[in-house]
Order: structure tokens, then sequence, then C-alpha cells
């Protein structure tokens, strides 16, 4: 017996394997897809992740149904916390979803790959290279897509910016025109205190090749997090200029800002 | 180098009139495991002729067989006495073999010889086989890589120049003469019985290198199916650029697993580190040029081919690892 299916056996509960199982993945006879999604791998993090998802930052959601049960849709987020939690933590809620679930996959930023061990695990977990090329295939083979438009402006942002959207790039609106896709606003709040960050070495991070090296403790925090799910927002393929599309861009901005700011009136505190 | 008597024009023609009047092919690289099979596949149906400029195989007493330099004047002398309906260009020097000069002239002059020829004895039908690793393996590179991305392997090592090089002048012949009806096929990683590439020989051992850390989404296709879309291409003659792959994909360290093959994990940060372990150690096996292969994915799209020609693969990935699993025993 390998490694996973050892693994797979002692820690994933038949419950957990019935509730993904639901989940249909275009996946060959091996279970990997062709972006390196594994399914025994997925359903062992996700059984690891369950404690950390509702006893660690004890993540609370609103409005999961938004999500269409099948179909093309783009998640749409803001983005921090240094590392890619947040990412995780709107796919599993999905994945967890007692109607329809889903395995969204995040688009993840170009320097992952790069790195040994995690670029693989992300993408045996689902996490995609942020290609327009790989998100406009995962769309047009109906699958859920989470993306992050501010990329590592808003992961390596430093703590004193926290809940200030930084600059929202344009390609995904562009995508959901094009693939006739229905925009899921994503207010997240709570992973912008799990790894704050009082300021970045700039010099070090061009030396290691990585975009950037935060000062900040060397501990995930146990912030409570929120996950306000919007309606979802429907562009219509039109031959637009540029500045039409960055106004269209502004207009999810504003819905997230507006999930973010219900977020945070919603939590009772930090760590409560 | 085998000291087998270069072919004289004469005995050219005696063995030409012997030929029956059947269609007749040219294959090149006929001692390769995939030519073999392709042959397999043709005979009886056309009258085949096989050459190699490796070495001289026997194959059958039908199929006349030779070792010729495709530079040399005395190349030309086949197409004059077999008059060739098609070509089916399998023969090529693989990267990591010989020097860089002796691959170029081969693989790309060679190449460039045979299509020249095939042009003035109006052959109406060319295959080219050539290979995914054009595309270059990058920390970049998208799944499901199709055929209009560009090729960027020569940027990542001078080993694979002469790859692209052949690529770039079989698109440039295809343009230029579409009456040769060029068609290039892009296979993914060909394992299998017989096949003595890269990867197939990794799969073959019992313990294989692999980066620490890295373990990148392959595809591979069975010599078998490969000889099966050769064949398919090669009857139905649709100019254009193809990937070959099934649709199908595995991890690597997953698939050296399922080959009972027992990963070695070299150290692979610095990105400087490995390429100097396997030039040190002189790992055959395991090529400095090829090691962003066993680092970033080359995902392939086959659905262009399997659309144009109604192709499918039919032996699964477990097919291909019990194989190397039973050579073990």
């Amino acid at each position: 017996m390998s490694l996973k299916s050892f693994l797979k056996k002692k820690l994933v509960s038949p419950e957990l394997d019935e509730q993904l199982e639901k989940i249909e993945m275009p996946v060959g006879t091996l279970g990997y897809d062709p972006w390196g999604f594994n399914t025994d791998t997925n359903k062992i993090v996700l059984s690891l992740f369950a404690n950390i998802y509702h006893k660690y930052f004890r993540v609370e959601t609103h409005g999961i149904d938004n999500v269409p049960p099948k179909g093309s849709a783009l998640i749409i987020a803001n983005h921090s916390g240094q590392l890619p939690i947040d990412g995780t933590l709107i796919a599993y809620s999905l994945a967890n979803r007692k109607k329809s679930p889903r395995y969204p996959r995040a688009m993840i930023e170009r320097f992952f790959p790069t790195v040994p061990f995690l670029g693989n695990f992300l993408n045996q977990v689902g996490a995609v290279l942020g290609d327009p090329v790989n998100c406009a295939r995962m769309l047009d083979s109906n699958e859920a897509v989470i993306v992050f438009p501010e990329g590592i402006r808003g992961s390596g942002k430093l703590y004193r910016d926290r809940y200030q959207l930084q600059r929202f790039g344009s390609g995904f609106v562009h995508l959901a025109m094009k693939h006739n896709t229905p925009i899921i606003p994503v207010g997240v709040v709570g992973c912008e205190e799990t790894i704050p960050a009082i300021a970045n070495i700039s010099p070090l991070a061009k030396l290691l090749g990585i975009p950037y090296v935060p000062v900040a403790l060397p501990a995930v925090l146990p912030a409570k997090v929120i996950l306000n799910f919007g309606k979802p927002i429907h562009f219509d393929n039109e031959d637009l200029t540029e500045e039409q599309v960055t106004r269209r861009v502004e207009k999810v901005k504003s819905a997230i800002n507006g999930l973010i700011a219900k977020g945070l009136e919603e939590r009772q505190g930090v760590f409560q | 180098m085998s000291t087998t008597p270069k072919p004289s024009p004469e005995k050219i023609e005696a063995k030409a009139k012997k030929a029956s009047k059947k269609k007749t092919v040219l294959v090149t690289g006929a001692a390769g495991a995939l030519a073999q099979q392709v042959i397999n596949r043709l005979r009886g149906k056309y009258q085949i002729v096989a050459v190699d400029f490796r070495e001289l195989t026997f194959l059958s007493d039908d199929i006349p067989s030779y070792k010729i330099d495709f530079n040399k004047r005395v190349f030309e002398d086949l197409f004059k006495a077999y008059s060739f309906d098609s070509v089916i260009h399998l023969g090529r020097i693989s990267s990591g073999e010989e020097t860089r000069l002796r691959r170029y002239n081969a693989n790309v002059l060679g190449t460039q010889k045979l299509l020249d020829l095939s042009h003035k004895y109006g052959i109406a039908n060319v295959i080219v086989l050539s290979t995914y690793h054009v595309y270059g393996a990058s920390a970049y590179n998208p799944a499901l890589i199709d055929e209009t991305a560009p090729l960027k392997a020569a940027e990542l090592t001078q080993d694979l120049v002469d790859s692209v090089e052949l690529e770039n002048l079989a698109n440039i012949y295809l343009w230029r003469y579409p009456d040769l009806n060029i068609t290039i096929l892009r296979p993914c990683n060909i394992v299998g019985p017989g096949v003595k590439n890269t990867i197939s020989r990794l799969l073959t051992n019992t313990i294989s290198p692999a980066l620490m850390g890295f373990s990148p989404i392959m595809q591979f296709i069975h010599i078998d199916d490969m000889a099966d879309a050769i064949a398919l291409a090669h009857k139905q003659s649709k100019r254009g650029v193809y990937n070959v792959a099934p649709n199908d994909w595995i991890a690597y360290q997953d698939a050296l697993s399922h080959a009972n093959c027992t990963p070695v994990p070299i150290p692979s940060v610095p990105p400087i580190l490995p390429k100097a372990i396997t030039k040190i150690m002189r790992l055959k096996m395991f090529p400095s040029y090829l090691i962003n292969y066993f680092k970033y994915p080359v995902v392939i799209n086959g659905q262009a081919f399997e659309e144009k020609f109604g192709f499918k693969a039919k032996r699964p990935l477990r097919e291909i690892f019990r194989y190397y699993r039973e050579v073990k025993k």
C-alpha cells in the first residue's frame, strides 16, 4: 500500500469521502487532472484541514449558495495574509457545502511553481498557476475559479494597509465577459490578522527571487475568519474599450468593499 | 561507428526491381522500436523501404533496409530507384547522443535534404515526428498547451536547439510546399516495450533520480498507440502540426512508484545545483539539459489530433506501468 492510500484510509472519514465523492471532477484514470489536481491528496488534505477551518479559524460563511451549483463561475475576493490561506478557506467552504459541493480552483501567483514541495502541493489540492490560458480552459470546462485580482499587491501588503483594496487587474472581467461567466464577489475578513506584517525586506526578496519577505511573527495567528459571498454579477460580452472594462472592474471592487465592511461589522473581535 | 558497406546505386536498383508494385513508403529511423511498430502496421498494404543513419537493421526479406547518411548523394538514389509515394520520418539522433554538431547535421540538415528530395520527387504525403520537448519546460507553462504555443525549448538549453530547428524547418516546408502534405506530430513521452528514451529508461530502473520537492505532471503514450497514431496520420494525410497525447495524466514521482521504481531525491535548490550534480556525476539517465522537464510540467493538448484523425489512445496508464513492473521481475 502506498503512503497516500495509507493516509487516505487512516484520515478520510467515510462521511467526508461520501461528501467529496459527490463532486464530479474531470480526472484521468489515476486521479490526476492536467493541472496536477489529485483526488486522493485533496481528500487527505481536506480531512486534515477540517479542524483548522472549524476550530482554529472558526470560519463563518454567509451567502455561500450564491455560488451556482454547476457551470463556470469566477469567485473574486480580496487577498491578504502573506500565505494563500484565504484561497484555501474559500475552497474548503465550497467543498464542505452540504448542498451541491464544489472544488473551486484557486489561481495562484506565478512564483509558487518554483518553490519546492509547496508548488506541487498546491497543484495537487487544486490550485493553478494564475495564467489567463489556464483560467479560460477551466471556465470552458465549467469549473468554479477563485481569482484574487490584487495578486501579490494584496497578499504582501502590510498590516497598516489592512482591508484597503489594492489595484485590481482587469483580466478577470475580460474572461467573465468572453466565457459568459457570473462573477461572485467575496469579502474575506480575518486573514489580514493571521500573519500581520510590519515591513517587507525587499532586497532579501529580490535576492531570493520571491515577491516579498515580510517582517512578521513566525506563526499563523488564530484570527476569526468571516467569508461573505455576494450576489452574482453578470456582464454582457460587448466590445468595450479598456476604460469601460475598468468601470466594470470598479463595480466588482465596490461590491467586495461592501462585503468586507459587512464582515467587519459582523465580527465581534479579531480573535473571538 | 559501424563499418557497414555503403549501398551502391546498382544494388539499390536491383533491390528496387524486386520490390512489389504497391504504393511505396520510405520509413526513416528503422533501427528504432517505434519505426518497427509502424512498419508492422503498414506491411502488406504498402511496399516499405527502411533506412537508418545509425545502423543497418534487418526487418524481413520483403523490406529493403539501408544504412544511409541523408546528407550523402547516394540517398537520392533511393528516391530515383523506388519512386516513393510517401515518407515517414522518424529517424533522429536523440538529444544527448553524439556531438551537437553531428546531431545538427543529421537531424536538421538531414531532414532538410529529405524534404528537398521529397519535393523534387513529387511525394504527396510526409509525416515528421517531433517531440513535446520543443515547447520547453517552464514554471509559467499553462496546462494543455496547444499547437499554436511558441517553441521555447531552445531558450533553455543548447542541447534541444536541433529539435526546435527540425520543427521550424518542417514548418517552413509545410507552408512553402503545400503539395508535400506535411504532418508534424508532437507526441508526449513515448514509452513501452523496446523504447530507449530517457523517460523509458528511468521507468525501467529500480531506482531513479527525482528533483527534491518537484513532481511535475506528465503524459505518457504507449508505443503501440503512437504507432497507431502515425499509421493513421499516414493513411489520412492531413497537413498541419498536431500534439499527440492521451487524456490522462500523472505526477512524475507517482509514475515512478507505479512502475515499482524508488525515487532518489536530488537537491533542487538553488537551480544550478541539480544541473551541476548531473553533470559532475555524468548521470546519462538524468541528463542536465532535461532537468527542467522533471521540475515543471509540459502538458500538451492532443484534442486537435483526436478530432481531426479520429484517434483515441487504447492503452491506459495502468497497462503502461504494469509493463515496467513486469520487466523488473
